[in-house]
């Protein structure tokens, strides 16, 4: 049986549209010296032995994205290795890279500035294929488009429901430090903003997002040296779905639900429904957070309107945080939803905590109409 | 190092590498490797449990190539990693799929490397690697004609101009061997002279036929726990250990009066967990991530801690042939091909290949136990493995 794996810090920069003042490096170290004051951490051998960053070459315009990072990361005459993937798989693998033995204590570090590229679906754009998808235009938002008007047929759900969705992210954004460029929305301004993918809205949307995001992993055997208030990670599981967006049923689930299941098996969770006292789903568009609720089996397939109709959002303490909605880079968004759910279970969550939160679900998400997702199940130490 | 289990490569996949794969999309390319890794372990993709996949994505300009991919990797339905770290991606991705089958997360992982540099601009994505106020104006791509220049002066014109032409002969005879190997020019030690003198120069005495390729292709390896390895595979090649070193990228600014290259940093950290005291006798063959035949030459002595000249004489007295004393690169290396996500992957699976006794033509003639190989990427970045016939622990 493997050894444990526990989360000892974690640290954010804040999230901002255009964080002009920091180079990437810049934000990466802030984060890196949050993690050493709460923790004494350094890059001696018994010390940070591999480094887990996460970035993206295309975002940063940098080919091999970490070779910029080796100083931020200790990893000069060090080992460091890069997630080129959503941030949350950062956690995947370094809970792999702990149990197998090979090491003892491993930090992640993620950055994005989104602000940099003309236009992030510039980006997007690149991950469709040349020859048949890319020469029609799309970009994850044209794509997330085509779900959103497959899962209002499927679920019913309407411009008023999403609204409500994105004014509640709007009212918990406000309570996070993390987000100081947060205001509340109303339903009117929400109703009002231009259509950008019909169904979705301007304000259904993610704002452009720069940030850094860190946290420190460690074996159980080691983790008193690094705190008190270890949050452990139960289980992982992430699952990939076909490509073309006309071999899949876009309203199906088909990835989030297989994800969920490998991980709610590794956790050991029998009724989803009831397991979790913190979901923090990565929400980039307002439709995609009663989805991916679905998906993950804590609602019945299709129940997701009248789950918002009814409160549900605050009943199951989803995205406290605001969510991705309220701001996080495409690239960290399950990272940085990992990162507050840990925030929530150490208690040190502030004006957002939770009372009592003991199990906590975060969940990532990548690709054209949520093609890949990947999921953690935490607990309070 | 104990891990937590062993693990085993159970099968290899190469596509054929060329400088054009005109014939073959980015995910039929995979494939090809794909079908080979699956039929040499003699297992479906329904055993597979996980896929780990990696190259340089600014080379064809792909935004997270993976998702693309996936009709050509088999990753419909199942769990999956992205992993990058430049020139050595190959070997990070052998790292990787290492620590998810030893953990216990998995029992099969499949990992995919790949490149198809006929698609971009190699040099100009290269150079797009380093900062753009300190450092763009100094970067030229891989081609770098320091080592030459400090090899000659150590050693003398004709000498080290020598030695690199015959250690890159070797290679191109080595390649010969090797089906899937891109550039075999069928090089005749006679011709070393007038190489040396005549191939086009690119910086110094760095020449053309000193130089890597460019090309297109795809490595796949498929790794699995102690217990299904013996289950499907008679001879698996058993991962004992890796070490990974990376460099800060502006190390040669400012210069650095003690300087130890990641090689030999990386080495002696591999030999001292793992009781090699005299790597010469205890390895059996190594495959070398060797971007140019003047740094071939100059690595081995790093990798192997060697002192003085005994690196040249390895070459000048042919050890590293494939039938010599300590065959190096016995698949003609990455002088003859390099799609540069797949090339360090190459090189586990090449050795692995050794271990396991399936390398064919160029299988090496003696019995190979342990094997050593290296991958090299970003500013001088290492990882260095170890691989056994016998299982580890």
């Amino acid at each position: 049986m493997a050894r444990k794996v526990g989360i000892c810090a974690i640290a954010q920069t804040t999230y901002e549209k255009n964080k002009w003042g920091a180079r990437f490096q810049e934000m990466a170290l802030e984060v890196l010296e949050s993690i050493q004051q709460q923790t004494g951490v350094d890059f001696s051998e018994t010390g940070i032995t591999m480094s887990i960053s996460v970035s993206d070459d295309v975002f940063d315009a940098r080919t091999i994205s970490d070779n910029a990072m080796t100083d931020v990361l200790g990893a000069h005459l060090g080992c460091e290795e890069k997630i080129a993937q959503e941030g949350i798989q950062a956690l995947y693998y370094g809970l792999a890279a702990i149990q197998s033995g090979h090491e003892d204590v491993v930090l992640i570090v993620g950055h994005c500035k989104e602000s940099q590229g003309k236009s992030r679906n510039m980006v997007t754009h690149l991950a469709f294929d040349p020859f048949f998808t890319r020469p029609v235009g799309l970009d994850f938002c044209a794509a997330a488009g085509l779900q959103a008007q497959a899962y209002a047929m499927k679920s019913g759900i309407g411009d008023e429901e999403l609204a409500r969705i994105v004014v509640r992210s709007s009212e918990n954004a406000v309570k996070n430090p993390m987000l100081p460029e947060a205001k509340k929305l109303t339903m009117k301004e929400v109703m009002a903003s231009p259509m950008i993918a019909d169904p979705i809205r301007a304000l259904h949307a993610y704002p452009v997002s720069d940030g850094a995001v860190g946290m420190l992993l460690v074996a159980e055997d080691r983790v008193k040296e690094f705190t008190d208030t270890p949050v452990w990670i139960k289980g992982v599981g992430n699952c990939m779905d076909s490509f073309f967006m006309g071999d899949r049923n876009l309203a199906s689930n088909f990835a989030l639900k297989k994800a969920a299941q490998i991980a709610y098996k590794r956790a050991g969770i029998d009724n989803p429904g009831k397991a979790f006292d913190i979901i923090e789903v990565s929400d980039q568009y307002a439709y995609q957070q009663p989805m991916w609720m679905e998906g993950l089996g804590i609602i019945d397939d299709g129940k997701g309107n009248e789950w918002i109709k009814k409160d549900g959002p605050q009943k199951n303490n989803v995205n406290i945080s605001g969510g991705t909605l309220a701001g996080s880079p495409l690239l960290l968004g399950g990272l940085v939803r990992a990162a507050e759910a840990a925030i929530q279970l150490k208690g040190e969550a502030g004006d957002r905590q939770v009372a009592n939160a003991k199990t906590a679900l975060a969940h990532g998400v990548m690709g054209p109409a949520g093609q890949f997702h990947s999921i953690a199940v935490l607990e309070r130490g | 190092m104990k891990k937590n289990r062993n693990v085993g490569v159970i099968g290899v996949g190469q596509s054929k590498y060329s400088s054009h794969r005109e014939e073959v999309n980015q995910p039929e390319m995979i494939h090809e490797a794909v079908v080979a890794a699956l039929n040499h372990s003699g297992i479906t993709l329904d055993d597979v449990d996980c896929i780990v996949h990696g190259n340089m994505e600014l080379f064809e300009m792909v935004h997270q190539p993976d998702l693309w991919h996936t009709l050509g990797t088999g990753s419909y339905g199942k769990e999956t990693l992205r992993v990058t770290t430049g020139g050595t991606t190959g070997a990070t991705l052998v790292a990787v799929a290492d620590q998810l089958v030893a953990s216990g997360l998995h029992d099969v992982v499949m990992a995919i490397g790949f490149e198809k540099l006929q698609e971009g601009h190699t040099t100009g994505g290269i150079t797009n690697m380093a900062d753009p106020l300190w450092a763009r104006q100094l970067q030229t791509g891989a081609l770098t004609g320091m080592t030459a220049a400090d090899v000659i002066e150590e050693f003398g014109e004709q000498r080290a101009k020598m030695a690199s032409m015959k250690y890159r002969i070797i290679m191109d005879k080595h390649a010969m061997k090797n089906d899937k190997a891109h550039r075999r020019l069928g090089l005749e030690f006679d011709q070393a002279e007038d190489l040396a003198k005549n191939s086009p120069a690119l910086v110094g005495e760095l020449r053309m036929i000193h130089m890597c390729s460019q090309s297109d292709g795809a490595c796949v390896m498929i790794f699995a726990s102690e217990e299904k390895a013996k289950q499907f595979c008679k001879q698996p090649a058993w991962i004992k250990d890796h070490v990974t070193v990376h460099r800060e990228e502006s190390f040669c600014i400012f210069g650095e009066p003690d300087y130890v290259t990641s090689h030999r940093y990386a080495a002696e950290k591999l030999f001292g967990r793992n009781g090699i005291t005299d790597p010469l006798n205890q390895i059996d063959m190594f495959e070398m991530y060797d971007p140019s035949s003047w740094w071939g030459l100059d690595w081995i002595r790093e990798f192997l801690m060697l002192e003085g000249d005994s690196h040249i004489k390895m070459i000048e007295n042919g050890d590293i042939c494939i039938d010599g004393k300590f065959p190096i690169n016995p698949s003609g290396g990455v002088t003859a091909s390099n799609p540069i996500g797949a090339t360090a992957m190459v090189r586990v699976a090449e050795a692995a290949l050794q271990i396991m006794g399936d390398a064919g033509e160029h299988q090496i003639p003696k019995p190979v136990n342990q094997a050593m190989a290296s991958g090299f990427g970003g500013t001088m970045w290492t990882v260095l493995f170890l691989l056994t016939k016998d299982v580890p622990w």
